[in-house]
């Protein structure tokens, strides 16, 4: 536990009038994430690292390291078990609330599914939130490959996520699949999904920092997502040369993450981030808001706009579309593969899945009690056709409880 | 590959029988059917694949007599596809207009084209269609030909048919190793829509219900387009079963009990009315209760145009069938069907029958070559849209024919 090491962080979090902000990796994951970070330009962000791993912790670049630990683990880590994190968390929860004092935001990055990323961020944004910050989670999905158990416990990780922090960012990593060449290296594919999250750091990280030609102010980022508890779809497209703001548009809504456009047309508070070199023109920031208004009908728009000399003929835009946390009852059961999967529901999904899960298990138990298996005769060995729940295999009659006789 | 040009041929590999249909199109573009060839299908569960070696000795059969009766060699064929994996949905592209005078360009129409098949599928699955509804300009609805309009916003409403990539490519392939070429995949359900429907009934709106031994597809046209399609995998198999079970009589019993007594609406006369099944030597095997098969039989078929009309009513469709509805398929011929489908869908059922061709009309009149007729048809249509579509080639082709002597 370095505690010491958080009192001179404290005292420079009040010299400028910008507001502080603190990123915090969470585990494995959220330290990989950090050190891709870290090759960008963050003047004046504060950076720690929270994990139970005491090697990974070593290796990292964060100025401040807390390591979260217990005798039982011997700083190997948490065996993938969240529970005992979470445990651990709470159990030193005024460790974490003091490692957030002093910051007007906290970005927390973590890789949900596994040990401490899903056991300690959902403790700590509560921490965070309870220091006075506003608390914006970046966290990714794991792969389909990982596993059934990983999923699930991602999915009851990012639930409570939701509800603990502000405002989450969330990139299910087989949606960039996509995105991703079939040949690319897995150090590639990991290297690509942490760039996604990266990005949607740095755009926000550049509206609040970034003194711009239309700013973005602190506030109005809290306005967006303070409270909300909202799910959150980004996405961030660049493109240079005459065309570019046309470029951009077409990219914008052709974006897996955003659901060519979709998540925007169903979201109700979109940030818009517009930077790019000293040529920025008005003819291309209303080109391109245009476009982004027309989507997103029902939506709060805040939009921002930066000069970045580095940035020179590139036109960069990062866009925050977050979507209120209501399902409406009649779209819930209709959110299967037929309907193309938008973001936000590939994230509901496993609320759905169990609900219509509990029904099916609800029907096979019925139709398998071992006293009336039914024979499905000719179709014993096919494969069934399940209509909402129902087997159609098995005669209408025996289904329907139509007696013979 | 000039000279045979004009013979297309449509191929059904169905769960009770593998159809072959032989159309010649004359010079003007009609259609005229001069051959076609069935057998018996053994490695097809519910409108899928079960064992390729058979369903390959089955469709040689097919093509053997197609070619008898036709006189031509077949050397592709439309493929006909179906299974409960195939489904249908209707998916929303849209396009900003951002060329400065804002007239809509074709190179926006095929953005927005291509914007509206790009879909989310499960990663196994693969389009079979996608077919263009309509147009909106700024929310202008109905609009068929939006180039050279101004708008700054074009949307294009598409239906989407997809299925199980790995599982229709078992059947393409299964019909190259026969060397066949396959010249397009197509969804039964379309096939059979195509056959039996006019151009009229088409804009009226119409549900096209074909009942198959496995599978029974449906598609719903409107204002001219497809709206809606899908499959069940249930089917005149799925009757049978559920009379071995419910008669408990072996399945090929089963099956013709169902073809002699079935019927869709039970009747009161043969309620309690028994009858008896011997064994060759004229032994009475077991007594079997008439109307107890109707119930059954009935049931399951209700139960099928049920499902059907759910799903209709679920995609607001019901109001726009006022052609209304048209069954065909094998199932078709079960006495008392269009009866129970009005008092199911609450509207004019006809039994339909494939329209808009000449030739042999013993295939004509049957319910079950719909589908094969169909596709024949598709390809004809997509034989003359080429034609139509490249002029410089359709101009050359034209020269070549001439020149080169027809057999």
């Amino acid at each position: 536990m370095n505690l010491e090491n958080q009192n001179p962080l404290l005292e420079t979090s009040e010299t400028s009038g910008k507001p502080t902000v603190r990123i915090i990796a969470v585990g494995n994951a959220g330290d990989a994430l950090l050190s891709g970070l870290a090759a960008h330009d963050f003047a004046g962000a504060e950076f720690v690292a929270i994990n139970t791993d005491a090697v990974a912790l070593a290796d990292t670049t964060a100025k401040v390291k807390i390591h979260l630990e217990n005798k039982l683990f011997r700083g190997l880590g948490s065996g993938g078990d969240p529970d005992r994190t979470k445990a651990m968390a709470e159990e030193q929860f005024s460790t974490l609330k003091s490692a957030c004092a002093g910051a007007n935001v906290v970005f927390i990055l973590a890789g949900l599914g596994g040990g401490a990323g899903s056991g300690i961020s959902p403790v700590l944004a509560k921490a965070a939130h309870e220091a006075g910050a506003l608390v914006l989670a970046f966290v990714t999905l794991p792969f389909e490959c990982e596993g059934n158990r990983r999923e699930a416990q991602a999915q009851v990780a990012l639930e409570s996520l939701k509800t603990a922090a502000d405002g989450v960012i969330c990139l299910p990593s087989q949606k960039t699949f996509k995105l991703i060449d079939e040949n690319s290296t897995l150090v590639e594919t990991f290297r690509v999904t942490g760039g996604f999250l990266i990005e949607g750091v740095r755009g926000v990280w550049s509206l609040l920092t970034r003194s711009g030609l239309i700013q973005v102010h602190f506030s109005d980022l809290c306005a967006l997502i303070r409270d909300r508890h909202a799910e959150n779809a980004f996405a961030f497209v660049e493109a240079s040369g005459p065309g570019r703001a046309r470029e951009v548009t077409e990219k914008i809504l052709n974006h897996p993450l955003l659901d060519e456009g979709r998540a925007l047309a169903e979201s109700d508070a979109v940030l818009v981030s517009l930077t790019a070199g000293k040529d920025l023109t008005m003819a291309e920031i209303n080109r391109v808001m245009e476009q982004v208004k027309r989507q997103c009908v029902h939506a709060q728009i805040i939009m921002g706009a930066a000069a970045d000399g580095a940035l020179k003929e590139k036109l960069c835009v990062t866009i925050i579309a977050a979507k209120q946390n209501v399902v409406p009852p009649s779209v819930a059961p209709r959110a299967d593969h037929r309907s193309p999967a938008t973001m936000v529901s590939a994230q509901r999904e496993p609320a759905l899945s169990r609900t219509r899960k509990r029904g099916a298990v609800a029907k096979a138990v019925q139709g398998q009690l071992p006293l009336s298996i039914v024979s499905k005769g000719r179709f014993d060995k096919s494969e069934p056709t399940l209509h909402r729940g129902e087997d159609l295999d098995i005669p209408t009659f025996i289904r329907r409880g139509v007696a013979l006789n | 590959m000039f000279d045979d040009s004009n013979i297309i041929a449509g191929l059904e590999i169905g769960t009770s029988k593998i159809c072959i249909v032989v159309g010649e199109q004359n010079a003007d573009g009609a259609l005229n059917i001069i051959g076609l060839g069935q057998s018996r299908s053994r490695g097809v569960r519910k409108g899928e694949v079960i064992n390729p070696e058979q369903v390959e000795e089955d469709l040689r059969t097919a093509i053997f007599e197609a070619e008898q009766m036709a006189d031509v060699e077949i050397r592709s064929v439309y493929l006909g596809v179906s299974g409960g994996h195939i489904r249908g949905f209707n998916n929303r592209g849209v396009h900003p207009v951002v060329s400065a005078d804002r007239e809509i360009s074709q190179d926006d129409v095929d953005d927005v084209v291509k914007n509206a098949k790009a879909i989310n599928l499960p990663a196994e699955n693969t389009v079979i269609h996608a077919v263009r509804q309509h147009f909106f300009v700024d929310g202008q609805a109905g609009i068929t030909q939006p180039v050279g309009m101004l708008g700054a916003r074009l949307e294009v409403d598409m239906h989407v048919i997809h299925g199980h990539a790995n599982r229709l490519q078992n059947v393409v392939r299964l019909v190259r190793a026969t060397s066949l070429e396959v010249d397009d995949v197509v969804f039964n359900g379309i096939a059979t829509a195509l056959a039996l429907l006019t151009n009229e009934q088409k804009e009226l709106g119409a549900l096209v219900i074909d009942i198959g031994g496995g599978t029974t597809e449906f598609v719903v046209y409107a204002d001219g387009v497809i709206r809606h399609s899908g499959a069940l995998a249930v089917g005149g198999d799925h009757v049978s079963n559920d009379l071995a079970y419910g008669l408990k009589v072996p399945l090929s019993r089963a099956e013709k009990l169902k073809l002699e007594y079935g019927t869709a609406i039970p009747s009161e006369a043969a309620k309690g009315q028994t009858l008896s099944i011997t064994n060759e030597l004229g032994l009475e095997l077991k007594r079997i209760n008439v109307g107890h098969l109707q119930r059954i039989m009935a049931l399951r078929l209700e139960e099928l145009f049920q499902l059907i009309a759910q799903d209709l009513e679920q995609a607001g469709l019901t109001d726009y069938l006022r052609a209304g509805v048209f069954i065909c398929g094998g199932g078709s011929r079960v006495p008392g069907l269009v009866q129970l489908a009005e008092n199911v869908f609450q509207m004019n059922v006809t039994l339909g029958q494939a329209s808009a061709v000449s030739g042999l009309t013993t295939a004509l009149e049957q319910p079950e070559f719909a589908t094969a007729i169909g596709l024949v048809k598709y390809g004809s249509l997509k034989n003359r849209r080429r034609a139509a579509s490249t002029t410089l080639m359709g101009g050359l082709k034209g020269v070549f024919n001439r020149m080169l002597p027809r057999n």
